[in-house]
């Protein structure tokens, strides 16, 4: 089995987000990258196939050379290859687009795709590159097994979960459950070594528009005063919530 | 113990000047210790207890010998990426980072420079996954600073060496497989000698009621007319000059290590400053815990660039043992004083367990002690601008 897992290079979690360039741009000085978690969740049980059932893993990125250190890191973890699509990665059309040509030339049978990624949270990629590939798809994944041919996957829905039975290739939008937070790896000493081996091919990007631009980003309004009031005022309390809250 | 949201304070962006693999190599330790190190520590620690089941993990992140060749088993990495994970176990524990730079600066360094092939086959593999464990014997009860003064010392016996003498504060000794001891031939030139548990004389009593590096284990070496094979002498170099080579390596790890300590401290302070309400506001919105937040960044970051400018001369073979003496005296110092100062940050939260600075606080009292006693740093200053030797 011929495994893609699709990787974004994502700003930790920790990280003071801040706009440039007329808040249309995000300001990546002094920030640090990490692996789309999502991504992460769908990288550790790629690996788990290669583990289990001799899989081969190859991860892909659309971005410029500084997301290199994210793919190095996958390799560490235990990719067997990398691809960087020397793009910015502009959308989610034009990102589907330049994996839906890597996955057209690798031939892979399971593709993996965070479901979002937590930069921008555009969630598009997974399904439009299914769709661009003719590969069944499956979102929101919190489980997957692969028997030959035949995939085996389980859904978040509201209030419960949904297995679902498909054939491959396949795409699927992984999520936390596909395996969780202590199951992800961290590169060993030996990972890392072998990761300088390991091959990171640049693919130029190929034609596709880019169908949505970024107009305006606005931050979430700075936290309010708290207002604290006494344990004995509770008519304050009631007149505060109702009067200037307005939320009862 | 409170879950560990350490974030570590970059503040002149020194990150732009790593490598892409210093970056993931740092950034792996970090995570090891945030999985493995930070929720067992001050269990271990309040216990006085070495947590052996760490050792394997240790040897993954490549914490043993990760400056040793590829073909000895170790990582082949540069200095600046040993200093890093120095820095990153260090700001787990004090007394774990021990244990990782005695096996890699006590241990597999003067194996690696001093010793035969037989022996660099034979023990650096197995010291680089953690199969063995090794500690380092040169201070002795009556000759801290002056170790030039031992009396541990070995007879020519024609087929063996007898060895005699004992040696304190011994880093690992209780649980070590092998000991690198120093000690006087007949002439009163010193050698190294590869002591193996298990040679009949050599002991290994534990020290206990430490106060410090809690987490660590330390032990006396004893030697009662211990048989050493003569292949167990390290041939490479002798004199003072050789224990003191190791000691130079593994000072420069500590330059690094005592910022990962100082840098848990002011995280920790900064972290409970700001959620800290006296007053109707947070305390870190006081001038005096902004003087101390300020302060402690401060001596961070120059803390950071002295180490990373002594990893570019190391990696480069210039770093002297001056340079290293002054990077190692002003390191600890300065995680000594942030973990005092940030010790007051938190007040009376700040003397329990837990938070981790008072174990921080209490482990680099052993630091500014251990390898070269916070004077004793002064004096290689002192001798090397003036030329003139002040030691005794």
């Amino acid at each position: 089995m011929k495994i893609l897992v699709c990787i974004s290079h994502v700003p930790d979690t920790t990280s003071k987000i801040n706009f440039t360039e007329d808040n249309t741009k995000f300001d990546t000085n002094g920030v640090q990258f990490v692996i789309n978690p999502n991504d992460e969740f769908g990288l550790t049980r790629a690996i788990w196939f290669k583990e289990k059932q001799g899989a081969s893993v190859t991860v892909v990125n659309v971005g410029g050379s500084e997301t290199e250190p994210t793919l190095r890191k996958a390799l560490a973890i235990g990719a067997d290859e990398a691809i960087r699509v020397n793009a910015e990665a502009t959308d989610g059309f034009f990102v589907a687009k330049q994996l839906a040509k890597v996955v057209e030339d690798g031939d892979f049978d399971l593709i993996i795709a965070g479901r979002e990624s937590i930069d921008y949270n555009g969630g598009m990629v997974p399904g439009m590159l299914a769709s661009l590939t003719n590969a069944n798809f499956i979102n929101t994944c919190i489980g997957l097994e692969v028997n030959g041919d035949t995939a085996t996957a389980t859904r978040e829905i509201d209030g419960g979960k949904e297995t679902l039975k498909t054939s491959l290739p396949l795409v699927i939008g992984a999520q936390k459950g596909l395996v969780e937070e202590s199951d992800l790896r961290i590169p060993n000493m030996r990972g890392i070594m072998m990761a300088r081996k390991k091959q990171l091919t640049v693919l130029e990007p190929v034609e596709a528009n880019q169908e949505t631009k970024a107009v305006q980003f606005e931050k979430p309004a700075p936290k309010g005063e708290v207002k604290l009031i006494s344990p004995d005022n509770v008519d304050e309390l009631v007149n505060l919530l109702h009067n200037e809250a307005k939320v009862i | 113990m409170k879950p560990d949201l350490f974030e570590a304070p970059d503040y002149f962006n020194i990150d732009d000047l790593l490598s892409e693999e210093h970056k993931l190599v740092r950034d792996a330790a970090r995570s090891w210790v945030k999985r493995e190190i930070s929720p067992i520590i001050e269990e271990y620690a309040q216990k006085a207890e070495f947590p052996k089941q760490i050792i394997n993990g240790l040897a993954e992140i490549g914490a043993f010998g990760p400056y040793i060749p590829e073909e000895y088993g170790g990582a082949g990495l540069d200095q600046i990426s040993y200093g890093l994970i120095m820095q990153e176990i260090e700001r787990g524990d004090s007394g774990v980072r021990s244990t990782a730079s005695v096996q890699s600066s006590l241990v597999m360094y003067p194996i690696w420079k001093y010793g035969s092939e037989e022996q660099r086959q034979k023990y650096l593999p197995k010291l680089a996954t953690g199969e063995f464990m090794g500690c380092f014997g040169l201070t002795e009860p009556d000759h801290g600073s002056n170790p030039g003064g031992m009396i541990t010392n070995f007879k020519d016996k024609g087929d063996h060496y007898l060895l005699n003498g004992a040696k304190m504060w011994i880093s690992n000794a209780p649980f070590a497989d092998i000991a690198i001891v120093w000690a006087k031939n007949e002439e009163g030139r010193i050698h190294g000698l590869i002591v193996e548990r298990g040679m009949e004389g050599f002991s290994t009593p534990e020290t206990h009621n430490k106060w410090s590096l809690r987490a660590s284990s330390t032990g006396e070496l004893i030697f009662d007319n211990v048989q050493v094979p003569k292949t167990n002498l390290l041939p490479g170099k002798s004199g003072l000059g050789a224990p003191l080579g190791c000691l130079d390596s593994a000072r420069y790890g500590i330059a690094w290590g005592a910022i990962g300590a100082a840098m848990d401290c002011y995280d920790t302070a900064l972290r409970y400053a700001k959620e800290r309400i006296q007053f109707d506001k947070p305390i870190a919105a006081t001038q005096l815990q902004q003087k101390k937040l300020a302060e402690m960044l401060t001596e961070i970051t120059k803390a950071q660039l002295m180490a990373l400018r002594l990893g570019q001369l190391k990696n480069e073979n210039k770093a002297t043992t001056a340079q290293i003496s002054m990077a190692k005296r002003n390191n600890v110092d300065m995680a000594l004083k942030i973990a005092r100062e940030a010790r007051q940050v938190l007040g009376g939260m700040g003397i329990t367990g837990e938070y981790s600075i008072m174990r921080h606080m209490m482990n680099l009292e052993s630091v500014i002690t251990y390898e070269g006693t916070h004077d004793i740093h002064l004096l290689i200053t002192g001798a090397d601008i003036t030329g003139m030797p002040a030691f005794k």
